[in-house]
């Protein structure tokens, strides 16, 4: 089933455009990425989905609620964290989800209840009592989080939940999303980090421009842009004699390393063979130290479907 | 970080219908305010300012200045410079302002939002909020101008109408500066910004009476809203007050006051919930 659903969403900002005519489709459960250079929209599909900004043009809806017709139905129905919400600083963890609580309507003991619930599960118990204030980032990131988990959204929106912590921090809060998806939470986040999207999601989808660029599963995608061969020299002298080599093969132009003496090619799934391609080497009287085809990694599906549009930046 | 199984519970209630809707945006105005005055007790510094402001300015208006100020009818210029200090107190929209551009800044406002919260609420539970902070204040003050020979002239009936019109002038004077803050947006801004308030209360009758400034700047000052505060306090308290020279507002100032702080709700309730339920980014 489609949780969220998103046709042809347009949004300016002055001469900016932020989105141009997104489309998104998440099935109910999945951990999708949104993934994309900055500026190309990211965080403005995320505030649309939310209901804090609204579109221009286009249509959305979320659990089956229409977000500008119907936002209060939405936000009933979900959870954010990330970038533009956040915690206070000046009331402790545990206060902070209590505010939440009781402003979802929970009643004073079971919010209190809840929140007590959450700290323990998330790992928070202790600094619980302290302000939010003396915490670490990655404490405060993991409050954030825990505080879109108040009342268990069934669709969860995180925007660039771990930009800026370190990797155990990360690490974290990766864990606690993959556990909310196997417990049947959509989650849709935003990330620059591609192993981010890599580890966690079901789903990713490259945007730039405001527009969808490409879409799959993480596999999907890689497959989608071919194979990679690699192939590391004796001698960095003979890079250019190794892309003669691979030439007919190659879809796109070669990378050189020559600190490395390594060349990498993209070429077509199934194109060539490893035996082939070291014959030819060969047999053009090049020493390889390392010859290898692998499938691309996300950062280059990345690179290949944003290099062409890189437009002006957005904050918003 | 245990088990998930506790996270999968309860969904959010849904919003009830008519007369529920009204309670629960209540609920979600007292919440607001409890927020307020929770964040207020964890910050001694703020109580500090709170409990030390009064006898800063006692001491720096009314013996500093003071000496050298002539109240008309040579009354004592403390017991003409208190209730003009309740005003400052009424009018000061820094603390709305700033809150508010905090929470702003840092998304705070952006997670309520985002949530199934009244959104009228929200502001109307800050306000209330800043009423009692406020009410504590304006008692404060109180005793540290009697301690410098202010008193209550008129009795405690024509003291609680005092009392009332200040705490009402500042509930609309609160909304000012929430919107101010949303406009704003950046606590660092806002606090830039709070410079510019000062000369609200200073091009007024607070301080001083307005008869020796020039007839323009005089005009400006008798027209001010915080001098009609302050010229009906001074009355409804029987304290020393100038003679009010022609400015309507000042020949009618409780009318006068109440207009204000009406004019100011009209304005800035539905500007500042507006910008609250849909800011324009």
């Amino acid at each position: 089933m489609t949780i969220i659903e998103a046709t042809g969403l347009t949004r300016s900002f002055g001469a900016v455009r932020a989105l141009s005519g997104l489309d998104l489709a998440v099935q109910q459960g999945r951990v999708c990425a949104l993934l994309g250079p900055n500026g190309a929209g990211k965080t403005t599909a995320i505030r649309v989905l939310a209901t804090l900004t609204r579109p221009d043009g286009g249509r959305a809806s979320v659990a089956g609620h229409d977000v500008v017709t119907e936002p209060r139905q939405v936000r009933a129905s979900i959870g954010l964290a990330g970038q533009h919400a956040a915690v206070d600083d000046d009331l402790t963890g545990r206060e902070n989800l209590i505010v939440l609580g009781r402003f979802l309507h929970l009643g004073r003991r079971a919010a209190r209840q809840r929140a007590g619930q959450l700290l323990d599960e998330f790992g928070l118990a202790e600094a619980g009592g302290r302000l939010v204030k003396t915490w670490s980032g990655g404490m405060r990131r993991r409050l954030d989080l825990v505080a879109s988990l108040v009342v268990a959204p069934p669709v969860l929106f995180l925007d660039e939940p771990t930009t800026g912590l370190d990797p155990r921090s990360r690490a974290e809060i990766w864990a606690a999303v993959r556990r909310l998806a196997a417990g049947g939470t959509t989650v849709l986040l935003t990330t620059q980090y591609l192993d981010e999207a890599d580890q966690i999601a079901d789903d990713v989808v490259i945007i730039d421009a405001g527009r969808v660029v490409a879409q799959g599963t993480p596999d999907e995608l890689k497959d989608a842009i071919g194979t990679r061969i690699d192939v590391v020299l004796e001698d960095a002298a003979d890079l250019a004699a190794a892309a003669a080599v691979l030439a007919p093969w190659a879809t796109g132009p070669a990378e050189a390393d020559p600190d490395r003496s390594r060349l990498t090619v993209p070429v077509a799934a199934g194109a060539v063979t490893l035996p082939e391609l070291v014959r030819q080497l060969e047999a053009a009287g090049l020493r390889a130290r390392d010859v290898s085809v692998r499938r691309p990694t996300l950062d280059e599906v990345f690179l290949d479907r944003t290099a062409r549009a890189a437009g002006p930046e957005v904050a918003a | 970080m245990t088990s998930v199984t506790e996270t999968v519970s309860t969904p959010a209630r849904p919003e009830p219908a008519g007369l529920g809707r009204l309670r629960w945006a209540l609920a979600d105005g007292l919440t607001a305010a409890g927020r307020v005055l929770t964040k207020l007790r964890h910050d001694p510094t703020a109580i500090g300012l709170t409990l030390g402001a009064p006898v800063v300015m006692v001491l720096i208006f009314g013996y500093i200045f003071g000496s050298a100020i002539q109240v008309p009818g040579g009354a004592n210029y403390r017991a003409f410079l208190v209730p003009g200090l309740f005003v400052t107190i009424a009018a000061n929209i820094l603390p709305a302002m700033i809150a508010m551009a905090r929470d702003s800044g840092r998304g705070v406002v952006d997670r309520f939002r985002s949530m199934p919260v009244s959104r009228t609420a929200v502001p109307f539970g800050q306000a209330a909020a800043t009423s009692v902070y406020g009410l504590i204040s304006f008692v404060l003050m109180a005793a540290c101008g009697r301690a410098v020979g202010w008193r209550i002239e008129r009795g405690a009936v024509l003291a609680v109408a005092a009392l009332g019109l200040l705490m009402a002038f500042q509930f609309a004077a609160t909304w000012v500066g929430m919107w101010l803050g949303l406009v704003l947006g950046k606590e660092e801004t806002a606090g830039q910004a709070s410079i510019l308030v000062f000369p609200v209360t200073m091009l007024s009758n607070i301080f001083v009476p307005t008869a020796g400034m020039p007839a323009w700047l005089r005009a400006i000052a008798d027209w001010n809203p915080v001098s009609a505060l302050a010229a009906a306090t001074r009355h409804l308290l029987g304290n020393p007050t100038t003679p009010p020279g022609g400015a309507w507002p000042l020949e009618h100032p409780i009318v006068a006051s109440l207009a204000w702080a009406a004019v100011l709700l009209a304005v800035f309730v539905p500007l500042c919930t507006r910008r609250y339920a849909r800011p324009p980014h």
